[in-house]
């Protein structure tokens, strides 16, 4: 009977989050647009593309991460794994100058920098998946203090930039919620794409390694492969969304962990779409109040870190009672 | 470090003080004779009636090498004591949300009232950072089993919570441009009259040297401190007042410095163990110097323009955090 209701409820819940999702996309649209239709809906359109895909590699990213790490407290975001993008771009810049990032060349440097941005992330991620017995607390505190690193040599170099190139760099870093760069977005929608089959082929594989690695190396799971292929599909999913929105800290952490409590699941066929739909929820949603509800211009990613730190704090404390 | 049996160990340690102080010295010479404006030290005692050499000395390069030195002794020493009180090895003022809870203050208040003098915006930024500290603290209580990684992790994300709150305001307020130059340490704008808070800073840091025996015994914990007959709150209370006072007084004058207090007791920790009033000394010492050594790499690295201190201490300094984080978790 109880067994019944559990296996129900996880579609139930994605119903619901599907359900609250397009009515989220649907009012983003369609609220204060005051009769100019064609000016408007165009413009949102782009935008809400861009969340949407931003939401797709948060989660997918966020719950994948996870499960690899067999943790729920660590996120690529927490990980540091967005400043690193940050500061491959800036290094890109400052090392070649304006000749290479162009607009012509957007697409080349955007491949060329997630490739460079995946072999960092297997160099410095592949000891904290190959096994041993290490602290989960000292792997993200060196995480954040990692993150703190990249930002600080970043700013470092943004320093010591040519202003007219800062001006390029900061228009495709820090861009915020509100203006989404959908000049990046044909190039990302297609990588993500690309990349997702990635993550298609091995969706199968996902369940078994979360339950150790121990157990999925027994059950016939080619565990390096599956990690280092994992990698590449995070660092490319983090990559995108970094390029589009800006770093978030926390939206990783939020959408995943409500994912696992909201459907009561471990199965990655619910657990995945269901981040996934949280962050088109939050992301979208949060915009929408933020842009119409309250005409507030803070960014959204501030609120996200807000409740996504308050929600890391419940966590820690609570596991550390365990 | 190597302490013969004979020999009086607090003694030897403190004639060893000279070396790092002559250290310091030098480097405050290099730091005052670095910069655009032409000087030299020859100049102030040539025959010429050159009023602008002195004057360039007494009003820009004296304070800001001593805003230096104040910030980067007293800022060490205040890790120092919050390793202690906490008793944990990876906490210092920001890594606990002090800092952000200081720059929170001080952003109210230039909100509220901006005509009140510094001295009463580094009280309630003082108050505001005891306030975050405490909230750390009991945060820290309510964690049972502790693993050392874990308290420092609490810390940051606290912080981040704080900033985050302190940008929401500052994003209502078009403000966010002034926080920016507020969070990132940065001695460029020291000048004469822009720096005295400081002393106050030192002040409290001499305070807490006083008490130093007490806050050893107050890092042994609770239990082995109400033992030997003394406070452990009042003690604790007093600790975070100092702290949250050296804090405020830094921030209000540069801005923020990360991992210094972290890093300067960590290394003194190594070479000297863990008594407060023989390592005391060192750590101040230390701190003064790796803050000058870090400012000039930055005045100097892109001459004549400047890296601010903040972002040269935050490469350097989170080089040496993850070195001794991990070097430590081999040795254990």
């Amino acid at each position: 009977m109880l067994k019944n209701i559990l296996h129900t409820r996880p579609s139930f819940v994605l119903l619901l989050l599907s359900v609250t999702a397009v009515i989220c996309i649907i009012l983003f649209m369609t609220l204060g647009v005051k009769g100019q239709w064609d000016f408007a809906l165009p413009l949102r359109a782009g935008k809400i593309a861009a969340l949407i895909l931003v939401a797709f590699c948060i989660g997918i990213s966020a719950v994948v991460f996870q499960t690899i790490s067999h943790n729920r407290i660590l996120t690529p975001g927490i990980m540091g794994f967005d400043a690193l993008y940050i500061l491959i771009e800036t290094l890109a810049l400052f090392v070649f100058g304006l000749n290479i990032s162009g607009h012509i060349a957007t697409s080349g440097m955007f491949v060329l920098e997630v490739a460079v941005m995946t072999g960092f992330a297997c160099l410095l991620f592949y000891s904290l998946f190959s096994g041993g017995v290490r602290s989960l607390h000292l792997i993200l505190l060196a995480g954040i203090v990692f993150g703190l690193m990249f930002r600080s040599l970043s700013a470092f170099m943004i320093r010591i930039i040519d202003p007219n190139e800062f001006v390029i760099l900061q228009d495709r870093l820090f861009a915020s919620f509100n203006q989404v760069n959908t000049s990046l977005l044909v190039i990302s929608i297609v990588t993500v794409a690309l990349t997702s089959m990635i993550g298609w082929r091995l969706r199968h594989q996902y369940d078994v390694l979360s339950l150790g690695r121990d157990i999925a190396v027994n059950l016939g799971v080619p565990y390096k492969r599956t990690l280092m292929l994992t990698l590449v599909l995070i660092s490319v999913f983090v990559s995108v969304s970094t390029a589009l929105v800006g770093p978030v800290l926390f939206l990783g952490l939020l959408v995943s962990n409500l994912a696992y409590t909201l459907t009561g699941s471990d199965k990655h066929r619910y657990t995945l779409p269901a981040a996934v739909l949280l962050g088109v929820v939050f992301l979208v949603g949060g915009q929408t109040l933020l842009e119409r509800v309250f005409e507030l211009t803070t960014p959204l990613s501030v609120a996200i870190e807000f409740i996504g730190g308050l929600l890391f704090i419940y966590l820690v404390t609570r596991k550390g009672r365990v | 470090m190597l302490i013969h049996p004979g020999s009086n160990p607090l003694t030897s340690s403190y004639r060893l003080l000279l070396l790092p102080t002559i250290f310091l010295l030098a480097l405050s010479l290099i730091s005052i004779s670095i910069g655009v404006g032409d000087f030299s030290f020859s100049h102030l005692w040539a025959d010429n009636d050159d009023a602008d050499v002195w004057q360039l000395l007494v009003i820009s390069r004296l304070p800001r090498t001593l805003a230096l030195i104040l910030s980067g002794m007293t800022l060490a020493v205040a890790g120092l004591i919050m390793q202690m009180l906490v008793r944990n090895r990876f906490v210092e003022p920001s890594t606990a949300g002090t800092i952000e809870s200081a720059t929170l203050g001080i952003l109210l208040v230039t909100l509220i009232a901006p005509d009140t003098p510094v001295f009463i915006k580094m009280l309630v930024a003082g108050a505001f950072s005891m306030m975050g500290t405490l909230v750390f603290m009991a945060l820290l209580s309510r964690v049972p089993l502790r693993s050392p990684y874990l308290v420092p992790l609490i810390g940051l994300v606290l912080g981040g919570v704080v900033l985050a709150c302190t940008t929401f305001v500052a994003y209502r307020f078009d403000l966010v441009q002034s926080l920016h130059a507020w969070t990132i340490g940065d001695f460029s704008g020291v000048l004469q009259g822009r720096y005295e808070l400081l002393w106050i800073g030192l002040l409290l840091a001499l305070l807490a040297c006083f008490a130093a025996d007490r806050f050893t015994v107050a890092g042994m914990g609770e239990a082995f401190t109400t033992n030997l007959g003394l406070n452990h709150r009042a003690l604790t209370l007093f600790g975070l007042l100092v702290v949250s006072g050296i804090s405020a007084t830094v921030v209000i004058t540069s801005g923020n410095i990360p991992f210094l207090g972290l890093i300067v007791p960590n290394i003194v920790s190594l070479l000297f163990g863990d008594n407060m009033r023989q390592s005391i000394p060192w750590v101040a010492l230390l701190g003064g110097t790796f803050v000058l050594l870090c400012d000039i790499i930055g005045r100097l690295i892109y001459y004549p323009y400047e890296i601010p201190i903040g972002t040269v201490v935050g490469v350097i300094g989170s080089i040496l955090f993850l070195t001794i984080l991990f070097g430590r978790r081999n040795r254990a």
